[in-house]
């Protein structure tokens, strides 16, 4: 572990937080300090990141950020050495200073395990909760012959690889032969000409002698306890923890400039993804309330689930808004993105302006069409990546378990997704296409669309993304980190109120809810039919009673045409009544489906009507 | 941001070029500081571990995994040619016999008692990398490779396909707005690399592959074609690796788009000249552009060119990369401090531009980038 000059004090009371992310581009910094009871964002700066040349030093970029905070404020916080803490006498300085990164790449893995769908699979669940992009799962049963799993290690250059395989006490040739098969390979670092390639063994502990044997010499192995001790359980901490102090010693010491801002914090750097799954946990152990998290950035785009005791988290490294929009397109197909494009535009038109974004990724839509075919193709991008966070968010496989009465959820034991979407209490958006887009409405429709959250969601997106400097705030002032993430980090869009359904032949305009708002003595009643979205704006920070009555072939979470009084929240869009069924029911006939589009984005003001009656021509 | 533009593609008749030239691993340098090299001079080079395979013997003879070292008739360490007996199992006085052989030439790295795998590595491969360009060896980066110096013109182009190549440049079309079509590529194109105008058809990439060229810089191509050249998609912006006869590079984009002027003209003033040319792309942090570097040409004294060191300034000439006014040539007019509202209702930074049809239109500055010098 990195020694740090630094040293923190867990006991010491903290005033004033000075957090940055050193992203792949900019490097954000935002200042935290107690104003009263409350800790709040004071101000935040942001600078381009400098780890690449010319300038090759991590911390320019994070001083520059910094120097903005300081410049707002007009109070000093960098000196020769760093950032200055503790808060000083005269006023200069902060009482801590953290900070997270995902400069230089990230952190890239490569996982093997025995069993493709156990431990190939926790050890995946592991590497990506730690915040890795996994390139690649090794396992014995993964349909490659042994000279194609050893090209595919050998052309890689990962930072690390977790071996994992076999439960305690059971047969250790399985694991020994896909550590025979790492060891013929000689894999290379991603990083470092001359380094040995660090290896975190977590597998069956009775094997570990024979992998020193065969990996202890020409990589730089770190045995941990075993992943998958017995069949029954998971146990990710100990191999989750190895990946974080490999990430600091090995990963970060080598990326230029690392080695002086380590020097700064006492707090472990931490990959800007794994802090980010940490803020969602803390806000699902706040509020109390099952949570999905989406950031859709440039390149990649991450989920992140907390369902009671389960967080899971995905990359789908190539789902993204700009550098991967091509490989959105070839994943989801022309049509599934025309699908959400309410005007008629030529195929090939298309095609050629998807590529033009992905070649000059900076560029913003101008006019409103292409505004509207980015946020097309961010629901595709968003729908395909939680398709991908669905298939790994699973109960342990390969458990014989006897199911009960009792046993109401899919989850757990059996291999099935445990993301129900009608548990679900919050989904909360991040990154350029859903933070930024022009009007609120249109992030809560992208998610709605993407996610399709059923009974009723709370829908939030985050203003600036600073879930990263959050998410390690929490790792020592949970309080503090939650008392910003609320009030200065979420934007509440408003609570969704979506059945499922129709279980039968229902048409269009036929009826689906009755909503009775309780709202500050003021009885609202709305009847939505099938197929039609509504809008009520009960502002933020409000809440009201409700009352939803469905329809006899619709489900609020009560049971089919049952009635569910509950709370729901407003926001800055108001509370979204969506019986556009589950999945949505879109016309298959174009110049239909067209009208609905335009039907769908006037009931929620997401863009000019005048030009959406255009489109429409009525 | 400080800089809410993009960098424009580099388009300059004179520029000191730097080249890494970089093992894959370590291995052995084999030029020094201060020595001129050609494209094809070898600077470096190092012997890659051959490819192992792995022979279940233990399955093969039908033995447990603990016992195949009494089997075996080679050890760890020991040469082996391909079908040489590697271990025997003979039983009931020989009547019983199995045998492995190797499938490989090689060496024995590891028999198993484990798993009664025997490991067999094939011999070392060769790796060598060539200087790419005419240029002076700067720098040697110990066992490492080298960095190579060149001086001349430099043209970014902004997407390609194919790795590096070298050629004579022949511009095949009269005009930056012309179509590179089948007709424009003759018989005796073989290692040339063509200069096109506004787009490049199908048919032309095919028959400038049949013929040996070794390279087409142009405007634009349309997406499907390009599809149809690699024989797959492209979905996420890495190139340079694909196994094709012919290094594609596009200066403008997708569609059919006039080159700009100032590329245009400078790639007629290199008609004739040796260039050396690269389609690999990675847009990404630490950004790769595809490229064509003329070593050694000298260019004239230009009187016509702006100074373009101060960034965005009224009168810079830019290019809008951005519907609605996507490809079009623009000169700055106004840069306005203060955040406007668009068509998109986004609050952004923007410009005013005078189009080259004398039109005087609003746009974000994100979406037009200079033509740099």
């Amino acid at each position: 572990m990195q020694e740090h000059t630094n040293a923190f004090e867990p006991d010491r009371e903290i005033n004033s937080v000075l957090a940055t992310d050193c992203g792949s581009t900019t490097t954000k910094a935002i200042l935290i300090e107690k104003v009263g009871d409350e800790y709040r964002l004071v101000v935040r700066g942001e600078a381009p990141t400098t780890v690449e040349a010319p300038f090759e030093d991590v911390t320019m970029g994070a001083r520059n950020a910094i120097r903005e905070i300081e410049e707002l404020t007009g109070r000093k916080f960098l000196n020769d050495q760093g950032v200055i803490t503790p808060t000083q006498p005269d006023g200069t300085g902060v009482d801590i200073y953290m900070s997270t990164s995902s400069a230089g790449g990230g952190l890239q893995m490569m996982v093997a395990g025995v069993v493709k769908t156990m431990t190939a699979e926790s050890a995946a669940r592991a590497a990506l909760g730690a915040g890795a992009i996994v390139m690649d799962v090794i396992s014995v049963d993964d349909g490659r012959k042994s000279h194609e799993k050893i090209q595919r290690i050998r052309h890689l250059r990962p930072d690390m690889i977790l071996l994992s395989g076999g439960i305690d006490g059971g047969t250790i040739t399985h694991v020994a032969e896909i550590g025979e098969l790492i060891s013929a390979a000689e894999p290379k670092p991603r990083l470092g000409i001359g380094y040995r390639l660090p290896i975190i063994y977590a597998g069956n502990k009775h094997a570990r002698k024979h992998i020193s044997n065969i990996l202890g010499e020409k990589t730089d192995l770190r045995i941990v306890d075993n992943l998958r001790p017995v069949l029954e359980m998971e146990l990710l901490g100990p191999a989750r923890e190895e990946i974080h102090n490999l990430f600091m010693e090995h990963v970060m010491a080598q990326a230029p400039g690392y080695n002086k801002l380590m020097e700064w914090t006492p707090i472990p750097i931490m990959p800007t993804p794994g802090a980010v799954g940490a803020c969602m946990q803390t806000a699902s152990s706040e509020y109390d309330m099952s949570v999905i998290g989406v950031d859709a950035g440039g390149a990649t785009t991450d989920v992140f689930s907390v369902f009671g005791e389960f967080f899971n988290r995905t990359v789908s490294a190539n789902l993204g808004m700009s550098y991967s929009i091509c490989n959105v397109l070839l994943e989801a197909g022309v049509s599934n993105i025309l699908r959400w494009i309410p005007f008629s535009i030529e195929e090939g038109a298309l095609r050629n302006r998807i590529r033009n974004k992905m070649i000059r990724p900076t560029t913003i839509p101008q006019t409103l069409d292409e505004l509207i075919i980015e946020q097309a193709i961010a629901r595709e991008a968003l729908r395909l990546a939680f398709e991908h966070h669905k298939s790994l968010a699973v109960g342990l496989r390969g458990i014989h378990r006897q199911r009960t009465i009792g046993d109401t959820f899919e989850q757990s034991g059996s291999g099935e997704t445990y993301i129900d979407m009608a548990e679900l209490g919050m989904l909360i958006g991040s990154g350029g296409v859903l933070s930024h887009a022009p009007r609120r409405a249109q992030a809560a429709m992208m998610l709605l669309d993407a996610f399709q959250p059923e009974s009723k969601t709370m829908l939030a997106v985050d203003s600036i993304f600073m879930m990263p400097q959050l998410g390690i705030l929490a790792s020592i002032h949970p309080k503090a980190s939650m008392q910003v993430f609320d009030r200065d980090c979420l934007v509440k869009l408003g609570s969704s109120i979506a059945p499922v359904g129709p279980n039968g032949s229902v048409k269009f305009g036929e009826p689906c809810l009755k909503v009775t708002f309780d709202f500050e003595g003021e009885t609202i009643e709305e009847s939505v039919p099938f197929g039609s979205l509504k809008l009520v704006p009960i502002p933020e920070n409000k809440t009201t009673e409700v009352v939803i009555h469905p329809a006899r072939h619709f489900d609020v979470g009560r049971g089919y045409g049952h009635d569910l009084e509950t709370t729901v929240n407003g926001g800055v869009v108001g509370v979204i009544i969506d019986c556009r069924g589950r999945p949505v029911a879109l016309p298959e006939d174009v110049q239909e489906r067209n009208l609905k589009l335009v039907e769908w984005f006037i009931a929620m003001n997401m863009y000019p009507e005048e030009s959406l009656r255009k489109y429409a021509q009525i | 941001m400080a800089h809410a533009y993009t960098p424009g593609l580099k388009v300059t008749e004179k520029a000191v070029i730097t080249k890494t030239r970089r093992l894959p691993i370590l291995g052995e340098v084999l030029v020094e500081k201060g020595q001129a090299v050609s494209p094809h001079t070898i600077v470096a080079k190092t012997d890659i571990p051959g490819n192992p395979q792995t022979v279940n013997v233990a399955n093969v003879l039908g033995v447990d995994p603990e016992d195949i070292v009494d089997f075996m008739k080679k050890s760890e360490g020991d040469s082996v040619k391909k079908g040489e007996l590697l271990a025997e199992y003979k039983s009931f006085f020989g009547l019983i016999r199995h045998h492995v052989e190797s499938p490989t030439d090689g060496t024995i790295e590891m028999i198993s008692s484990v798993t009664g795998q025997v490991t067999l590595r094939e011999p070392p491969v060769p790796i060598e990398i060539d200087a790419y360009v005419d240029g002076i060896v700067e720098e040697v980066l110990p066992k490492e490779g080298v960095i190579v110096k060149t001086e001349g013109a430099f043209i970014q182009g902004i997407f390609g396909v194919g790795g590096e190549a070298q050629g004579v440049i022949r511009v095949a079309v009269d005009n930056p707005g012309d179509v590179l079509d089948a007709s424009c590529i003759k018989e005796d194109d073989k290692g040339k690399i063509l200069i096109g105008g506004s787009l490049v058809t199908a048919d032309a990439i095919k028959k400038a592959g049949e013929l040996g060229a070794k390279g087409i810089v142009v405007g634009g191509i349309i997406d499907t074609d390009l599809i149809d050249y690699l024989g797959f998609d492209i979905g996420v912006a890495i190139t340079g690796h694909e196994d094709v006869p012919v290094t594609v590079i596009i200066t403008e984009g997708f569609g059919k788009m006039k080159m700009a002027d100032r590329t245009f003209g400078l790639l007629n003033e290199l008609n004739g000249f040796k260039a050396s040319i690269n389609g690999a792309t990675q847009i990404r942090a630490g950004v790769m552009r595809p490229e064509i570097i003329v070593p050694g040409y000298e260019a004239g004294v230009r009187s016509d060119l702006l100074d373009l060191t101060k960034g965005l300034v009224p009168g810079t000439p830019i290019r809008i990369i951005r519907e609605p006014y996507f490809g079009i040539l623009a000169e700055i007019v106004e840069l306005p401090p203060e955040l406007e509202v668009i068509e998109s209702e986004a609050r952004v930074r923007i410009l005013r531009a005078r189009l080259e049809d004398g039109t005087v239109v609003t746009v974000p500055r994100a979406n037009v980038e200079m033509i740099e010098g």
